[in-house]
Order: C-alpha cells, then structure tokens, then sequence
C-alpha cells in the first residue's frame, strides 16, 4: 500500500515539477499564446483506466485482510476476555477464568504452531470508547448497547502500551492502556493469584473498617468483603497492578494516598470524588490497601 | 466595460431557460426530502425495538379519512392552479377554499390522534423508541403542513381582497408544488407507520 | 446625465451611519459576497488562536497551559469554527461573487434570500461564541461546548453533557445550516435560470459546475445533520430515546447520521478549491482548461460518490466485514475521478507558459499538496490500514493537509486572483510571494511531521501524552511550524491592507483573462453589465481578443 501511493507520489510530482521547469514562461518570450489544446479522448482513457486498475488490485488485497481479521477462527484455546468501556478506565473479565480485574490486561504469548490468542469482547457502561494498542491490533471501539469483538494473537513477550482512541470526555487522554504479554507459565501464575479471595490481615482492619463504612463499598468491590460496587475498578488485587488510576501514575503508597485525597489533582475530571477522609483515616486505607495483594 | 455582445446579436438566439421558481422550489423539495428520509430511516431502524411500553399494533388506528383529505387537497390545489390559469377567480377561490378546509382537517385528524394516544393509550415522546420516532416523523410533517396551510391562508385572504389575478398563477403553481410535497411526504409516512410498522 | 451645479466626479461623503445600512441591508451578491469573506477572516482568526492554544499545550508531554477541560473546548470550537464559520463561508462568499458576473447576469437568482441566507449564517457563528458566556456547565461559568466537533451520542445526551454548551453547538449549526441551504437553492437556480444567452451548460466556466455539484450536495447533506440535530434535542429536552441507549436507542445510528452529512460536507469545501483552481491555472499558463468535459465528469461523479462514502468514518465502529468493504470500495472508487482532475490540471500546464504569479503559486502548492492529501486518503480508505491509523493524528495530519494544504491554498489563490476584481487595486507581487513562502514552510513544518505522531500511535483529541512513547520531538517540530504560518497571515493581512489604500488601479482585466467577470470595471458596476452578454464559447473573451482564432471554431 504504501509502495503504491509512494510510486504515485513519485511520478506524478516528476511530472508536475518537470511541467513547472520546461513550461515556464521566459522573459525572451514574446507575449504569443502557446497552442490551446482542449484535451484529448486517448490520454483521458489512459488516465482512467490505470487507476481504476490500480483502486481493483488495492480493493482485492485489501478486502483479503479485511475477511482474514474479522472473520478469524476462534482455536479453541484462545484465552476470552470481557473488555468494558468506562469513563476513563477499563475493566476486564475473564468468564472461562473468574477472574475481573481492571486497567492492566494479562495474557499469554502465542506461538505460531500452537496459537493461542486472546479474543477481547468490547463492551461499553457508558459512552463510546475504542481499544488501541498499536503493536497489538488495529483499534475496534467500544460502544454501548452494542458488543464489539477483537482478537490478538502477540508472538513476543513483553508490555505493550496504548490508550483510548475515541473522545470520551474529559479525561480521554488518560485512560491508558498497558497489555502485559506474559509466557505461558507466568500468566497462568497470575490467573491463579487473582482467582483467590481479597487477602485478610488483621494488622489493617482499622483501614478495612474505614473502607467498608464509607462511600468506598459503592463504587469498588473487593471479594469476600462487603463491597462488592461495579462503578469503579475491582481492588481484590489492588497490590498486583504496577499503576493506578488507568496507567496515569505508578503505584506507590504516595501516589495512592495522593489518590484517594485528591483525584482531581492527578486525573482532574475523573469520576472518583475526593473522599474527604481525615489524615489518620486516609492513612489507615492506603495501609488496607497495601495489603490487596 | 463590455457592452456588446460577443460574437453575435442577441436576437438571433432563442434562449429560454427553466424558471426560477420552480427550480427554486424542487431545491428546497430536495433539501427537505433527505431530512425526512433521515427520520423515516430511523423510524424503520426501531421498528420493534422499543424495550417498553405499547406497541404500534395496539396504539395506532389506521387515519383512512384524514388521508384522504389530505391527499384529495392535492387534486383541489391542481384544479384551484388550472382555474387561475384560465382566469377564472372564482372557480380558484373555490378550489382553493376547498384545499384550505380539506388541509386543516386533516390537521384537526391528527391533532385529535395524539389526543387520545397522548391521554388514554399513554403514549408520549418520552415513552418508549415507538413514541420518539412515531411523534417526531409525524410531527415534523404535520409542522410543515402548518407551514403550508399558513402560506394557503394568505394566498387566501389576497383572493378575498380581490388582490389575486390571472399573472399569478405562476407562483401559486410554486406554491402547489410545495403543497404535493408535503402529500407526497404523507404518504411515505403513512406507508411506513400504518402499514408497514403496524 | 448630471443637471447638478457642481463637477460629478467629486465623491459626495455619506455619513458612516448612512453606508453601515447600506451595508447590512444590501442584496446585492458582490457586497454579501464580501461580507461572507470578511466573516469568515474573521471566524479564520479566533480559529487559529485556537488552534495555537492546542499545538502550545502539546508541545511537550505533560504540559499544563490548559486544564483538560479547556482543551477539549478547544478542539470543538476549533473544528465547528474552521468548518461552519470560516471554510462555508469564504466558499460562498467567492460563489456568491463570482457567479453572476461569470454566468453575464446581474444577481444570483433570489437576492434576497442570499441576504437572509448570509444573516442566518453569521447569526449560526455568534451563537456558538455566545456560549462563552451563556451556557451554565457544570463548572460553573459559561463555556463552551466541549463534544468534538462531531458530537458523539451519547456524549451529547443530558446525563454526559450537562447544562446547554450542546445545545449551543447545535442550534447554531441548525441555524447556519438552513442558511446554508438557502445559499445553495440560490446557487442551483442562478446556474440552471439566470445565465446569459449562448451560455448552455456547456459552456459556463468550469467554476460554475464545480460550483453547481458543490450547492447539489449541500441540499443532500445539510438535511441529516438537520434532522439529527433535532432529534439530539428530542432527546436533551423532550426525553425522546434516538440515542438512548438504556431505552434501546442507538449511538451509532448518531454517527450514521452525521456522516452521511459529514463526508459530503468536506466535498462541499473542497468542490470550490477545485472551481478556484479550474480558474486560475488556465490563465497563468496561458491555455485553456484540459478536458473540459471530462472535468465536468469527474466533478459529477465525485458528487454522487460523496454520498456513498460516509461510514469510512465508521471502520473502527464494528461492522460486518460486509459493510466494511462496501465503504472502502466506494471510497477507493471516489479516488478515479479525483486523480482524473489531477492529471487534467497538470495536462493543462503541461504545453502552457506558465507565469509564477501569486495565485499560481498558491494554486501550484495545492495540486502539490491535495496530491499528497489525496494518497493518505487512499491509504486510510483501506480499512485495515484505519483500524490501525483510524482517530490517531495521522488522519489529522490527512485531514489539515486537504483543508489546509488544499483549500486554504486555493482560497488564497483565489484572493490574489480576484481582489483586483473586488476592490480595483493591484496588491503587491513580494507581499504575495512572501505570504506564500512563510505558509507553505509553515504548513509543511506542522503537517508534514503531524503525520508521524499518527503512526507511532498518537490518538486525537487528547490534551497531554506520556513522553517515552517517541511522540515528543514530532509534537515540537509540530508546533513551531504555527508560527510560521501567524507571521504568513499577518503578512497577508498586511498586504491587504496596503494593496486596499496604495495599490496601483488594477483596470478590467490585469490577468489577460477569458471569462466574463474580466469584461466589467473593477470594482463592477452594482448592475454588472449593461447590456447582457451573449456568447458562443466558454471563453468568451479568447474569443474577442483572438478573433482569427476563436474557441467556438473548434468543436470541443
């Protein structure tokens, strides 16, 4: 495609560049006109039978891609993920798994003699959004009411980073992505790791009791616990992601406190109210926290 | 500034292009159809999606009556336009009189539809996908058969005040062109609400 | 025709007040037809600022010059500006000029529906600025809306948009855009009723067509984003459900709609560079337009493809494979007859004496860079290569570069061309050249690198990056190409100015044209013509200065 329209390109600005040079008027000129030629039946055919050839032959390569990526088998042991839209965070599911988590994506490397790819359900809880990680696949939206489907199938282990790629308000330009292609064994360690129940310690219970008692428990869930809120991400496993609000900041104990004081001041206009919490209470959580392994 | 002509005299052309008005008024026809096709395409897409609410089956009455009024209003415009062609100003106000009533009729017809889909089959624009497409298609084409029975009604009291004559029928003919549009329109949206939506 | 006591050559003063009504009452095309340019410079300006404001804050990663909030007002009011409130209306503006004078008639066809048309238009403007002031967000003070320029559902919908920054953005659209069709009904029936005799179809200027199918498609768009917007209000106001989601509603049939008047809608900018174009390269390669018919062709066909393209826009939305296909094969068809006035235009050089005037110049840079807009497109138009490249900068990049690159080029071209015309003076060859070459290097330092950010992954719309994503120096390379491209609008500003107050008297024809509007004084008489010209040609003024040679000997 691209060696196609840079041919084009080419020969077209030669001519162009050579018509301005050969043709310009002289200042030996004297004022003649040059003859009016009116066109020419040959040369109109010329120039519109070799681009239409040239639109067939790109129109066949590419309907041949379109058919191969949106009507790809599914191998049977394709990994299935639930991808759901938020305003400005991205929540997964993995059905066959029980497992739901949010913002940081997990699957294994695929191999080209024994594929197993990720097929990514695209559903939306609010306003259109659309998948993008460049070096993965091409972006396919989010939208709601409607159920998208996308696959990928990454050979190479690695982190992969993308984020939103259709306006969804005000943070649109926040709503990271980060695709973590793990080997086999790997990816089925942490499956296993975010299939447990929420880790309880008791040394934290001051700040799982200010969590439970306030507005927390409406918004996020963490499992085996009295919150069990859809709005906003899963925390069970809170400790096993390396970022926090959609990949805007690492996760660190600071940026957490930071957080949960302030939302606005690291996402302003994200959904998550400031909590108004004391600085005892404040510290209490983001130690409940730490310890969502 | 050059005024002659360039390379012959202006009297051996004949030259007669389309008139304005006519040619005017199909432009407009033409920017009003694609917005109610948009409508109708919506319409069509939602049949029988509402997730709620009553259904097209049990709140609609087919209007036959009112239909035809309106659609006969066509015929009586044509006959009121062919009338002041002929100079007769008094067959034209008759017929002319004659599409007014049968227009407004129908715009009493729909008027007393709403009513009782409104107030006793409980069916309002904000009731389900069924009220928001039904009543804004409608709507809209009852809105410019407002429009036209307001343009009806002047045309009408110039004739009363003896102000109308024969060299006015070519823009009442512009006018009329309006009037079947607005027919056409109703019976695309007869077709698609009543019959086909049912 | 003077019986006065004192010499008729001295101009009688009037009062400011008395030349203000004449102004703002006046029917006449040539005074509207200023006015829509002079309001749409102006809507140029506060766009750019704008746009200055964008390419400020991301000029490197984490910049904070504008909140979020800010700066997603900015891109909307940017958009909805450029497009409605200064591309529309400067096309008109040179439509509404033009026409008459080039078809040998004295006013378009209803002079004063063009009055109400351009009131309506400009009305349409001041109410969506009025949103500064007049719409309560949620954040308190007025402001702007802050949807995008194409307003996704459900965005739009009360629960996501509160207070009434939409509805600003769509009533003044919904008023600009009744406007518009008034415009192009009055366009459509000046070309089909009110050209001179001799003048068939023919044998009007190449302009007139392009003109004719650019009115065509306004009547067939403007209308879905009419109905699409009433039906956005149904839902803010009434409770209707079209794109309610929880009632059922659809958010992409919103996208449907605004497509289909969307694509049309960038044919409509575009149609009138190709007519500006058509115009000049001929005269300043001193031969006729090549292939006339076949131009006339292509712009027919490019006209009715335009309706079939729209859900291009559409190809990361997830439809069928089916559908995908469909679209990008009109939308690779539509590319034939756009390479077809290409290769036209550079046949009519080719042969010619070409004269490097200013609006050659200007004309010369958009074949260059409609050429290059043109294959991005074709490379977009392939829809694998969009799900990939789809709502990142690369299509921003595309999208400036047809707007920018091509219209703005050719509008400019325009300018120079017919400003002589307009006001009777000469403007100045170095300010022309000097606007030219500050805008061309600054519209390729900014769109030229705009396309790299787009393929190493850079979405639009967003109003800061993360660095490390190798987007940082492009971004940079980006911005400073804006002030370039403010020092080349001062400079054309400039040479206005001092073309309007000291440029030498331009008489009738200083270009050696051949189309009619050459035949008048300069300015033209408020009656145009005389006496109605009658002609055998479509350069009927070839035809007079080469008598021994005329265009009406050759069948073409």
């Amino acid at each position: 495609m691209l060696g196609v329209t840079a041919v084009i390109l080419v020969v077209v600005f030669s001519l162009l560049a050579y018509a301005l040079v050969t043709f310009r008027s002289r200042t030996d000129d004297d004022n003649r006109e040059p003859p009016q030629v009116y066109g020419s039946n040959q040369v109109e055919l010329a120039w519109t039978v070799v681009p239409v050839l040239i639109v067939v032959a790109l129109f066949m390569a590419s309907s041949r891609v379109i058919a191969t990526i949106q009507n790809a088998e599914r191998p049977a042991n394709a990994i299935e993920v639930v991808a759901t839209g938020h305003q400005f965070w991205w929540e997964y599911r993995y059905p066959g798994l029980n497992v739901i988590t949010a913002n940081e994506l997990h699957v294994p490397v695929s191999d080209a003699s024994n594929p197993t790819p990720t097929f990514i359900t695209l559903l939306s809880a609010d306003m259109d959004h659309s998948f993008w990680v460049p070096r993965l696949a091409g972006k396919t939206d989010l939208i709601p009411n409607r159920t998208n489907h996308t696959w990928i199938d990454p050979h190479e282990v690695g982190l992969y980073l993308g984020q939103c790629a259709q306006y969804c308000g005000t943070q649109h330009a926040k709503m990271l992505l980060r695709v973590y292609v793990q080997p086999r064994a790997e990816f089925d360690r942490w499956i296993q790791e975010q299939q447990q129940q929420a880790v309880t310690n008791q040394s934290v219970s001051e700040g799982r009791h200010v969590f439970e008692s306030t507005a927390c428990v409406n918004c996020h869930t963490v499992s085996g616990t009295r919150a069990n809120g859809r709005f906003g991400p899963d925390l069970t496993h809170l400790m096993s992601r390396d970022t926090i609000a959609s990949g805007v900041a690492d996760n660190t104990p600071d940026n957490l406190r930071q957080w949960i004081q302030n939302p606005d001041a690291i996402k302003p206009g994200a959904r998550m109210p400031a909590m108004g919490l004391g600085a005892h209470q404040l510290e209490a959580v983001v130690a409940y926290l730490g310890t969502l392994r | 500034m050059n005024a002659s002509p360039m390379t012959m005299t202006a009297g051996e052309l004949k030259w007669e292009l389309p008139t304005r008005g006519r040619v005017g008024m199909f432009c407009l026809i033409a920017a009003e159809t694609s917005i109610f096709v948009i409508f109708v395409v919506a319409y069509i897409f939602y049949i029988g999606k509402s997730l709620t609410g009553p259904m097209p089956s049990e709140a609609l009455e087919v209007p036959i009556f009112f239909t035809i009024c309106l659609l006969s209003s066509s015929f009586t415009i044509h006959l009121a336009v062919k009338a002041l062609r002929q100079s007769d100003i008094r067959r034209f106000s008759r017929w002319w009189l004659a599409t007014l009533a049968l227009g407004a009729t129908f715009l009493y017809g729909t008027a007393r539809e709403w009513q009782r889909l409104i107030y006793e089959v409980g069916l309002t624009i904000s009731t389900n996908l069924f009220g928001t497409t039904y009543y804004s298609l409608v709507g809209l084409h009852g809105l410019h058969v407002v429009v036209g029975l307001i343009l009806l009604s002047i045309v009408m009291a110039f004739t009363w005040l003896g102000r109308v004559r024969h060299e006015h029928a070519y823009r009442v003919d512009v006018l009329s062109l309006y009037w079947h549009f607005v027919d056409a329109v109703w019976v695309v949206v007869f077709t698609v609400v009543y019959i086909i939506g049912r | 025709m003077s019986t006065l006591a004192f010499p008729t050559t001295l101009p009688i003063s009037r009062p400011f007040v008395d030349r203000l009504h004449e102004w703002v009452t006046t029917v006449d095309h040539k005074r509207l037809g200023i006015l829509y340019i002079g309001y749409a410079l102006v809507f140029l300006c506060i766009g750019g600022v704008e746009a200055t404001v964008m390419r400020v804050q991301l000029m490197v990663p984490h910049n904070d010059l504008v909140s979020p909030q800010v700066f997603n007002r900015m891109f909307t009011m940017h958009g909805t500006t450029m497009i409605f409130f200064v591309a529309m209306p400067i096309v008109f503006g040179f439509a509404n000029y033009m026409l008459p004078l080039m078809l040998g008639a004295r006013d378009m066809a209803f002079p004063r529906l063009n009055a109400f048309s351009f009131w309506l238009t400009a009305f349409g403007g001041l109410l969506l600025y009025f949103s500064l002031l007049g719409a309560s967000g949620l954040y308190g003070a007025g402001n702007a809306p802050d949807v995008g320029w194409f307003a996704y559902a459900p965005l739009t919908s009360q629960t996501f948009s509160r207070g009434h920054s939409t509805d600003f953005w769509t009533l003044s659209l919904l008023v600009s855009g009744i406007g518009s069709i008034g415009t192009a009904v009055n366009i459509l029936t000046t070309i089909l009723c009110v050209r001179c005799p001799g003048m068939t179809l023919g044998k009007m200027p190449m302009f007139a067509w392009l003109i004719l199918v650019m009115a065509f498609l306004v009547l067939l768009a403007v209308g879905p984003l009419t109905a699409a917007q009433i039906m956005l209000t149904i839902d803010r106001y009434l409770g209707g459900h079209f794109f309610d989601v929880q009632a059922g509603g659809s958010a992409v049939m919103w996208m449907h709609f605004f497509w289909i008047f969307g694509h049309p809608e960038v044919y409509v900018l575009v149609m009138p560079a190709f007519a500006i174009v058509s115009e000049i390269i001929p005269v300043f390669s001193r031969k006729g337009l090549f292939g006339y018919p076949f131009m006339v062709a292509a712009g027919v066909a490019i006209g009715f493809l335009a309706m079939s393209v729209w859900a291009h826009h559409m190809f990361t939305v997830g439809m069928s494979s089916t559908a995908n296909t469909f679209f990008m094969m009109t939308t690779m068809a539509i590319g034939v007859p756009t390479g077809i006035k290409i290769f036209n235009w550079l046949a009519t050089l080719w042969g010619g004496r070409i004269h490097f005037k200013t609006p050659m110049l200007f004309c010369l840079g958009f074949l260059f860079q409609f050429l290059i807009a043109g294959l991005t497109g074709i490379m977009l138009s392939a829809a694998p290569f969009d799900w990939q490249l789809g709502n990142s900068y690369f299509v921003v990049a595309h999208f400036h570069y047809v707007i920018v690159g091509g219209i703005l080029f050719a509008v400019f071209g325009a300018f120079y061309y017919w400003f002589p015309k307009m006001s009777g003076k000469m403007f100045s060859e170095t300010l022309g050249r000097l606007h030219f070459l500050l805008f061309l290097i600054g519209f390729h330092l900014t769109f030229d690198f705009m396309h790299l950010p787009g393929l190493l992954g850079m979405p639009r719309r967003i109003y800061t990056y993360e660095p490390g994503r190798g987007w940082d120096i492009w971004n940079l390379i980006v911005t400073a190409g804006v002030a370039f491209q403010g020092a080349a609008i001062l400079v054309f500003a400039g040479g206005l100015v001092w073309a309007y107050f000291r440029g030498k008297p331009a008489g009738n024809d200083p270009w050696d044209a051949w189309t009619l509007e050459w035949a008048t004084s300069s300015p033209p008489a408020p009656y145009n013509f005389a006496a109605i010209p009658v002609v055998r040609s479509r350069r009927p003024l070839w035809d007079l200065k080469h008598p021994e040679d005329p265009d009406w000997k050759y069948d073409q």
